[in-house]
């Protein structure tokens, strides 16, 4: 299971999982609607300020922006060389401040509060006929799923390798999905044991008036 | 009091379980059997996990073709390989997995988890990535997931497979340490000694329900 929380006991953990997320849509909205160097330089040193009093561990930050910071060089190339330098500078600022603010939101919250926020956020789909209970569960899956599935394709690669095969996409994909498959029933027997019970949603042209 | 009459189970053509009667009042029973006789068909038809082709299964009088979700509440499941029956990817979060789904207030939820982390000695662990647990953690960490709901009866469908000998024996501790009543399979016959009745499966069927010794003493002879 991807776990992107830092357990901790500061002020920012103990902002409720909804303001946070309601902050991080009014603040991303805010970026981008005001256009201001200076501004968006203090924004940054704001939420870095909030790092430093969530107490997270810049390791784990930096581990998080790795693959994000890279694209900062040639997004700011295309700006120089594409329209100029200033606007270059406030699009890599903007983008920063916003990534390190979903980090911080990500670091400091615990999944199950996000998966209660989404469930709130998904009631409305329930007219549609959309379980809001099982949409929150599904995505909540998804995350615990990505690093159990890592774990089997590298046992299976293991596995083929020892017995003389090269990498061959098909030969690990097919033993993957099945293998997924079977994972997905066996955690969907235990959620059932535990007593899950997602609510029947109606849609609203099926309601009996 | 679970009681099972008259049940068949079908897995396509397979026969899987073959007029199956019984009923489990003891504290503690284990459950053997050859690898696809039937055993752990057998008992995920003990909390609803499965509803029988033929005949019932009821849990203190409350039948799991009826009422599957009073059953699950009163009958604990406990799985093989833990990776497949955490929820959420932090301990405290998959303890509190099946309290939510009881509907149960926050405080009353911080309440039981705190007291099941200590009780099983996994409060340091408690905010700590599940998926990064040793197998014998992990273990304990589904079996107090389970607990901590406080079920009638504990169903452990062969929670010791995966684990090494240190792991096993502390799962078995636990296990024996579980005011409720307990239903295990299991292969390691060393554990089942103590316990107050062995029923043996082979190929569908039950062929002895008896003291741990006899019933060893027959699963044996079956398998020789």
């Amino acid at each position: 299971m991807l776990s992107l929380y830092v357990p901790g006991d500061s002020l920012v953990h103990r902002i409720p999982a909804g303001t946070k997320l309601v902050l991080l849509f009014a603040g991303s909205i805010a970026l981008f609607a005001v256009s201001n160097i200076p501004l968006h330089v203090g924004e940054l040193l704001a939420i870095a300020g909030l790092f430093h009093v969530a107490r997270l561990p810049w390791r784990a930050v930096l581990r998080q922006l790795r693959t994000a910071l890279l694209f900062m060089v040639p997004i700011f190339l295309f700006h120089v060389f594409i329209t100029d330098w200033v606007l270059g500078l406030e699009t890599v600022l903007r983008i920063l401040a916003l990534l390190l603010f979903a980090v911080l939101v990500t670091l400091t919250t615990k999944l199950s509060d996000m998966i209660d926020i989404l469930e709130r956020a998904f009631r409305p789909l329930a007219y549609l006929g959309i379980n809001p209970s099982k949409a929150s569960m599904m995505l909540s899956m998804v995350i615990r799923f990505i690093p159990l599935m890592m774990r089997e394709a590298q046992e299976i690669l293991e596995a083929q390798r020892a017995r003389g095969l090269d990498r061959n996409a098909i030969a690990v994909l097919v033993p993957l999905l099945i293998k997924t498959l079977k994972m997905a029933d066996d955690l969907s027997d235990a959620i059932d044991a535990r007593g899950y019970d997602a609510e029947t949603v109606v849609p609203v042209w099926r309601r009996v008036r | 009091m679970i009681e099972v009459s008259n049940v068949n189970h079908r897995f396509g053509e397979l026969h899987v379980l073959q007029d199956i009667s019984l009923s489990i009042s003891e504290r503690r029973v284990g459950v053997i059997g050859a690898n696809g006789s039937g055993k752990s068909t057998f008992v995920r038809l003990l909390n609803g996990l499965l509803i029988p082709d033929e005949g019932t299964v009821t849990v203190d009088g409350v039948d799991t073709r009826q009422e599957v979700k009073a059953v699950r509440r009163k009958v604990g499941f406990v799985f093989q390989n833990p990776d497949n029956q955490i929820v959420f990817p932090v301990v405290e979060e998959d303890i509190e997995f099946g309290l939510k789904n009881m509907k149960l207030p926050k405080d009353e939820i911080a309440r039981k988890v705190d007291a099941v982390l200590e009780k099983y000695r996994l409060t340091h662990l408690r905010a700590h990535s599940a998926h990064l647990l040793s197998g014998g953690e992990k273990q304990m960490l589904a079996i107090s997931a389970v607990l901590v709901m406080e079920p009638r009866y504990v169903v452990l469908d062969e929670p010791m497979t995966l684990l090494d000998l240190r792991n096993k024996k502390l799962v078995m501790e636990t296990i024996h340490d579980i005011e409720q009543s307990v239903v295990l399979v299991t292969h390691d016959l060393e554990y089942l000694r103590e316990f107050d009745r062995v029923i043996v499966f082979d190929t569908g069927k039950i062929i002895a329900d008896e003291l741990p010794e006899s019933a060893i003493r027959h699963y044996m002879q079956a398998m020789a």
